[in-house]
């Protein structure tokens, strides 16, 4: 098996044989609201010879990293799916939910530099094998790098035809600088898709901003006017479409601005789509991987008009 | 349940039986509510509680390992750890401190089955508190089922009835994972009302039973039941000791030949 592919030539003749396995894990929301990124995503990455296969067992990261220096039970949950990895026989995890990602990742990050919290979590699952931090998590967007923009470019059937799209990183890909994707605030990383897929990245002063989070909750007014600044910027700069990684972003962005819509006659929309939907629908992906159907800023006009798809 | 009878420890019992005699000599310590008593080794923590002068009022049940009235916790001498069995199903150790549990306190919902709207949520809105769990498996390791509970409370708040009603399917509802939850979720009730909407409103329509049902509503079996009826007792029997078992007549005719 070239599941744990570690050492990077291993890996190298992996993706030479066509098909570089990684551990999946998925996390409760790509099973739940956003069906769609989980399609689009594992359907994308196949096409760059990349396979995700799904951890048999897995649990809820914990949702967010717990920043209380003595609240370690919140690490359990992370520290387990990560000792489910090794079990599965790897030592790479791919988290697309930039939740999930940040939070595995600043979970891994503790073990790794602490090692009084390490013991103390590995003496409480004194249940599962000592776990030392020796699982590396990744974003899909860290496979990208691997696997170089070239081979993006050489998958793409239906190039963008300079469709302008603005990346949306939010906070969770970006902060702390312990999780982050790349040094220093702009990562580029979305930029550089975009491009190699065809269409043109739009720069705003929000690409970075904070969507609101979970204060949907307790206050969706406060999360509606961001929403709707960060669409709105959006629009001013001429993007036609919002790409992001986050399903709760995604959520606020796109259910926010009917809410806007609503307060504001003269508010305009603009539809926020996954990534991995971007890269489908440039690649040629059949409708059933790019599952546009969920939104509630429908982004199919725009993409019929263009004869994307 | 393993091999469709009780549960762990069920072996250490019945290897004693084997030998009682033997046993018998053999003497160990247990600690009934912190109070000691010699009683046999080889004998499941139910019958030693008996031995040692106990009567159960509650917490017993069907004394094998089906019923899940039999809760109960321990820790032995020397070792950390809090243990949790079914007391008709484990064989006492030296060094036991025992105590029942004849009741497990867990808040339950209600609910109309008839009238329940099937969604992704409906497992949290009937037990909101399930967003708690933080992963601790201590559910898991207390379940004297084997089951992976952590698993199915996972599957509860993603809203995957489905997997819920199959990873809790043998569960006995003794309610030692609830007892010990940092999280305070009531696993069995949850679990219940995952197997109900599973059974009612999402596992596939059994579509011979609708059937049969429409024949005997229809009237197809009455008068074989009225029959039957006059019968005489020995008749019935002698009817249902010759009855046509799918396969057996075969086997049977088989065995005699041979
Ligand atoms: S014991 Fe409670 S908190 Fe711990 S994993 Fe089980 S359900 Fe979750
Ligand atoms: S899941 Fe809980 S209630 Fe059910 S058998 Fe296991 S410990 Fe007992
Ligand atoms: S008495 Fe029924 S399970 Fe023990």
């Amino acid at each position: 098996m070239v599941g744990g592919v570690g050492r990077k030539e291993d890996r190298k003749t992996a993706y030479d044989a066509g098909m570089m396995k990684i551990a999946y894990y998925p996390g409760c929301t790509l099973k739940t609201t956003a069906r769609s990124f989980e399609k689009s995503v594992i359907a994308s990455y196949r096409v760059l010879g990349i396979e995700y296969i799904e951890l048999e067992k897995w649990t809820c990261c914990g949702t967010y990293f717990s920043l209380a220096k003595d609240d370690l039970v919140h690490h359990i949950a992370s520290i387990r799916n990560l000792i489910r990895v090794k079990e599965a026989g790897y030592d790479r995890v791919v988290a697309p939910c930039s939740m999930c990602y940040n939070t595995l990742k600043m979970a891994n990050e503790e073990v790794r530099n602490d090692e009084e919290k390490a013991y103390r979590i590995n003496s409480f699952m004194d249940e599962e094998e000592d776990y030392r931090g020796d699982v590396e998590v990744l974003h899909p967007f860290d496979l990208l790098r691997e696997v170089g923009m070239d081979r993006v470019r050489g998958a793409v059937k239906k190039p963008l035809e300079g469709l302008k799209v603005m990346p949306y990183y939010g906070c969770m890909l970006v902060r702390p600088e312990i999780a982050a994707l790349g040094k220093g605030e702009l990562p580029g990383i979305m930029e550089d898709l975009i491009k190699a897929l065809g269409g043109v990245p739009v720069y705003t002063p929000y690409n970075i901003e904070c969507c609101g989070s979970y204060h949907v909750v307790s206050n969706p007014d406060f999360v509606m006017a961001r929403a709707r600044d960060i669409a709105k910027k959006a629009v001013m700069e001429g993007a036609e479409v919002i790409i992001t990684s986050c399903p709760l972003c995604h959520y606020n962005l796109d259910r926010m601005q009917l809410e806007a819509k609503r307060k504001w006659k003269d508010f305009k929309e603009i539809p926020a789509i996954y990534f991995s939907q971007l890269m489908a629908i440039a690649f040629g992906l059949g409708k059933k991987d790019i599952a546009l159907d969920g939104n509630y800023v429908d982004p199919r006009p725009l993409f019929e008009a263009k004869g994307l798809v | 349940m393993k091999d469709g009878v009780g549960a762990k420890g069920k072996k250490v019992a019945n290897t004693a039986m084997n030998d009682e005699a033997e046993e018998e000599k053999k003497k160990v310590t247990i600690y009934i509510m912190g109070k000691a008593y010699e009683v046999p080794a080889g004998l499941t923590i139910m019958k030693a509680v008996e031995y040692a002068g106990f009567q159960y009022i509650r917490g017993a049940g069907c004394r094998a390992g089906f019923c899940g009235a039999c809760a109960t916790v321990y820790r032995k001498k020397g070792d950390y750890k809090l243990y949790t069995a079914l007391a008709c199903q484990t064989a006492v150790e030296d060094g036991m401190y025992l105590t029942q549990l004849p009741f497990v306190p867990a808040n339950k919902a209600k609910y109309d089955i008839e009238k329940i709207e099937v969604s992704p949520n409906t497992l949290i809105k009937f037990y909101p508190e399930l967003v708690r769990c933080v992963s601790c498996n201590t559910c898991t390791k207390s379940c004297p089922q084997d089951l992976e509970v952590m698993y199915y409370i996972q599957a509860a708040i993603r809203g995957d009835i489905e997997k819920v009603a199959k990873l809790s399917f043998d569960c006995i509802q003794c309610g030692l994972c609830a007892i010990r939850c940092p999280a305070e979720i009531a696993h069995y009730h949850v679990a219940q009302l995952a197997r109900r909407l599973y059974g009612k409103y999402m596992s596939p329509t059994p579509k011979h039973l609708l059937e049969r049902i429409k024949e005997i509503e229809s009237g197809k079996f009455d008068r074989e039941m009225e029959e039957i009826m006059k019968m005489s007792i020995e008749k019935i029997k002698k009817m249902y000791a010759e009855r046509d078992i799918e396969g057996a007549t075969e086997a049977r005719a088989k065995a005699e030949k041979d």
